[in-house]
């Protein structure tokens, strides 16, 4: 489920980016914003932009009802490195040195958060009933 | 300069207290049974009806904006790496909030990402 939260922001991210630079720079006037709102409602990358970062939500939301919030917010994080990679086996991307030790940094901290118990609260009984 | 660090105090609090309020609110809707659809759709409907949940939006809302004025405020080599820090006070807020268990383990794994988020954000910074 993480990792689909993961998969589903990166993807949103990347397809917002790509719906809004085919819009073009947005003026930030009455005219500028009201004629972007109208390019972005038919925009179909955006739509499918959309589709995803609600995913992501849906995903968040649900990891939430049950991991730690200590847990799930540095395993979001894994999103870097799977964008980095992504970029380098989809686009081609030369990545900098710099960059891969940020990426392993985030993986081994990201490895240290995975071995501890996804959940130390405890469950109401009430909640256990309705789940 | 008082501004943007009273500024970025603000997003760290937000993002933090909106998460937590988020977090609490799923735990308290409690976790759907199976990861069907419509078990999904139940419980997104329970969450909603959750107040917690309408405490959380407008905070991340609010973060959301508190982070694009910072950016047009400072330069995003600062403004990016010291966004990371929102893991910390959300660990904080984890463990002194929502009373969660946050080891040694967690903690270095807590820090790694951060500096770890920062080097990957630095680079990501076009040349001027």
């Amino acid at each position: 489920m993480v990792l689909a939260m993961v998969v589903c922001a990166n993807t949103g991210d990347l397809l917002l980016k790509r719906g809004m630079s085919s819009i073009g720079a947005v003026e930030f006037t009455a005219e500028g914003l009201s004629h972007a709102f109208r390019l972005t409602i038919f925009n179909p990358t955006i739509w499918m932009a959309i589709f995803f970062l609600l995913g992501f939500m849906i995903c968040y939301m649900t990891v939430l009802s049950w991991a730690d919030y200590s847990y799930v917010m540095p395993a979001g994080a894994f999103g870097y490195a799977v964008l980095t990679v992504c970029a380098v086996a989809f686009l081609h991307e030369s990545v900098s040195i710099r960059r891969w030790v940020g990426v392993l940094i985030i993986c081994v901290g990201v490895m240290l958060v995975g071995q501890t118990k996804p959940r130390t609260t405890e469950v109401p009984a009430s909640q256990k009933v309705a789940a | 300069m008082i501004g943007t660090f009273l500024l970025l105090a603000f997003f760290l609090v937000a993002t933090a207290s909106g998460e937590i309020a988020m977090t609490y609110g799923m735990k308290a809707t409690g976790e759907p049974a199976r990861l069907r659809p419509k078990e999904i759709l139940q419980f997104l409907g329970r969450a909603v009806r959750n107040g917690w949940f309408w405490v959380g939006v407008p905070l991340m809302a609010a973060s959301f904006y508190a982070l694009l004025i910072l950016l047009s405020w400072q330069p995003i080599s600062f403004v990016i790496p010291a966004s990371a820090l929102s893991n910390v006070v959300g660990t904080l807020g984890a463990k002194y909030i929502l009373r969660e268990e946050v080891n040694a383990a967690r903690w270095a794994g807590v820090v790694l990402v951060c500096i770890g988020v920062a080097l990957v954000s630095l680079d990501s910074i076009p040349a001027r």
